[in-house]
């Protein structure tokens, strides 16, 4: 159906509007293989509702988002398939422990992820300790970690992440920053804001900025 | 398929029996409402025996009205409803688990504490089966179709009202079928021809409302 050579995430004029204000138009760009896109842009220009957009959350107002040359629209969870999403919230239950969270996640996602192996990732993240506290008693951080762990075990192409530094300490952003980077050399993609400028940088990043012209 | 329905549906129970008050509040509610009609009508037999059927069953109506907007409210906060509409599972199928759970934690409560209600309107043995059977079949469709609206008034401020007003005439044949069940039943009758309307009615829920639901849901994180 696709040659090899397209890229496998493919932006074709897009357009996205947020109550009156148009955000942004005739946005193309794609994305292929062991690419790492770093958005860029100020407040209010548009990253959080093109990143919804581009994980099929948001209806775009024209264009349209194809991955291997179909309409994500078309593909729905075959598309979610492939597909990581962390937005602003962190999409973890504070009545659940963070193994629990974690395990529920995996099986939603379709594969089995088992306890000892659950506790072994929330240990490799810096939450030893914590793993079977219900997560409301953890910190901010803490629970942006939790929510993190799910990029330790999923098997997803495509990571698109929502200001992923928020709320972490020096050593979880150095963590992610890795654990990104490792992504991306082998072969996915990811689509990342955020503010932290030495974070993203890497022999395969690119970088767009919304609000300021377009691409 | 069936291994992420099992996982939301204990999923959902764990979270409520971890904050067990949820559930009180519903059936509390069921209780006094109930309660309530015997007290303001005096110790008439003959009156209470006729008006039994249908205070229970708009009792339960409006106890599982109550509960709806929890459905979905928490997980559309914390995000968790997002990720859910992101995974590979048909949204339909995390929707009936989803149900599924908060009928049994709010739905089923009613069920199993309503011939002791029935009890104080001098309802009869067959009255009082005719009544757990109706609410057991009719209850489940009640959160089936509430659902609906619980995920079109999902993220609206003062949603509660709306969800009320749009819920409850789709509630009606509900109402009907199931307190004529228990009516036809102590009038001698027998309740079988309402009790089957009542099945038919959860089976087409069950089928049609998780699409509709999944359908206001991708509108609402839109």
């Amino acid at each position: 159906m696709t040659d090899a050579a397209e890229p496998a995430l493919q932006i074709d004029r897009l357009a996205c509007v947020r109550g009156d204000c148009e955000l942004f138009r005739e946005l193309s760009f794609a994305i292929g293989d062991g690419e790492l896109l770093h958005l860029k842009g100020h407040n209010g220009s548009g990253k959080t509702t093109l990143l919804r957009a581009l994980a099929g959350l948001l209806l775009p107002e024209s264009g349209e988002i194809r991955w291997h040359g179909q309409n994500i629209r078309s593909l729905r969870e075959e598309y979610s398939r492939h597909l990581l999403y962390l937005g602003h919230l962190n999409g973890i239950k504070g009545d659940l422990t963070a193994v629990e969270n974690l395990r529920i996640g995996a099986v939603l996602d379709g594969f089995d992820l088992d306890d000892k192996r659950a506790w072994q990732v929330l240990g490799d993240i810096g939450l030893r300790g914590r793993e079977d506290l219900p997560t409301k008693h953890l910190s901010q951080g803490q629970k942006r970690r939790v929510a993190l762990a799910r990029l330790l075990v999923n098997s997803a192409r495509v990571w698109i992440l929502d200001e992923p530094f928020t709320a972490l300490d020096v050593a979880a952003v150095q963590l992610l920053q890795d654990v990104i980077h490792a992504h991306v050399d082998g072969g996915g993609i990811a689509i990342v804001t955020t503010h932290q400028e030495v974070a993203m940088i890497g022999e395969h990043t690119r970088t767009i900025v919304l609000g300021a012209g377009h691409v | 398929m069936f291994e992420p329905l099992l996982w939301i549906i204990r999923r959902d129970l764990t979270i409520a029996m971890r904050r067990r008050s949820d559930i009180f509040t519903t059936l509390i509610f069921f209780v006094i409402v109930v309660s309530l009609f015997p007290l303001g009508i005096g110790p008439e037999l003959e009156t209470l025996r006729l008006i039994a059927p249908g205070i229970v069953w708009v009792g339960a109506l409006l106890a599982s009205m109550l509960a709806l907007e929890q459905i979905f409210s928490a997980d559309h906060r914390d995000g968790t409803l997002e990720q859910m509409l992101l995974t590979p599972q048909p949204v339909s199928i995390l929707v009936i688990g989803k149900v599924l759970a908060h009928w049994l934690v709010t739905g089923l409560p009613l069920v199993v504490m309503a011939p002791l209600l029935g009890l104080q309107y001098d309802l009869s043995a067959a009255g009082l089966g005719a009544l757990m059977v109706s609410l057991l079949l009719g209850t489940p469709a009640l959160s089936l179709i509430g659902a609906i609206g619980a995920a079109l008034t999902l993220g609206l401020r003062s949603g509660g009202v709306l969800l009320a007003l749009l819920v409850l005439p789709l509630y009606i044949p509900v109402l009907i079928f199931g307190a004529g069940a228990v009516e036809a039943t102590v009038s001698g009758l027998g309740g079988a021809s309402h009790l089957s309307m009542l099945a038919a009615i959860l089976v087409a829920s069950l089928v049609l409302a998780p699409l509709a639901t999944s359908a206001a849901l991708r509108v609402a994180e839109d």
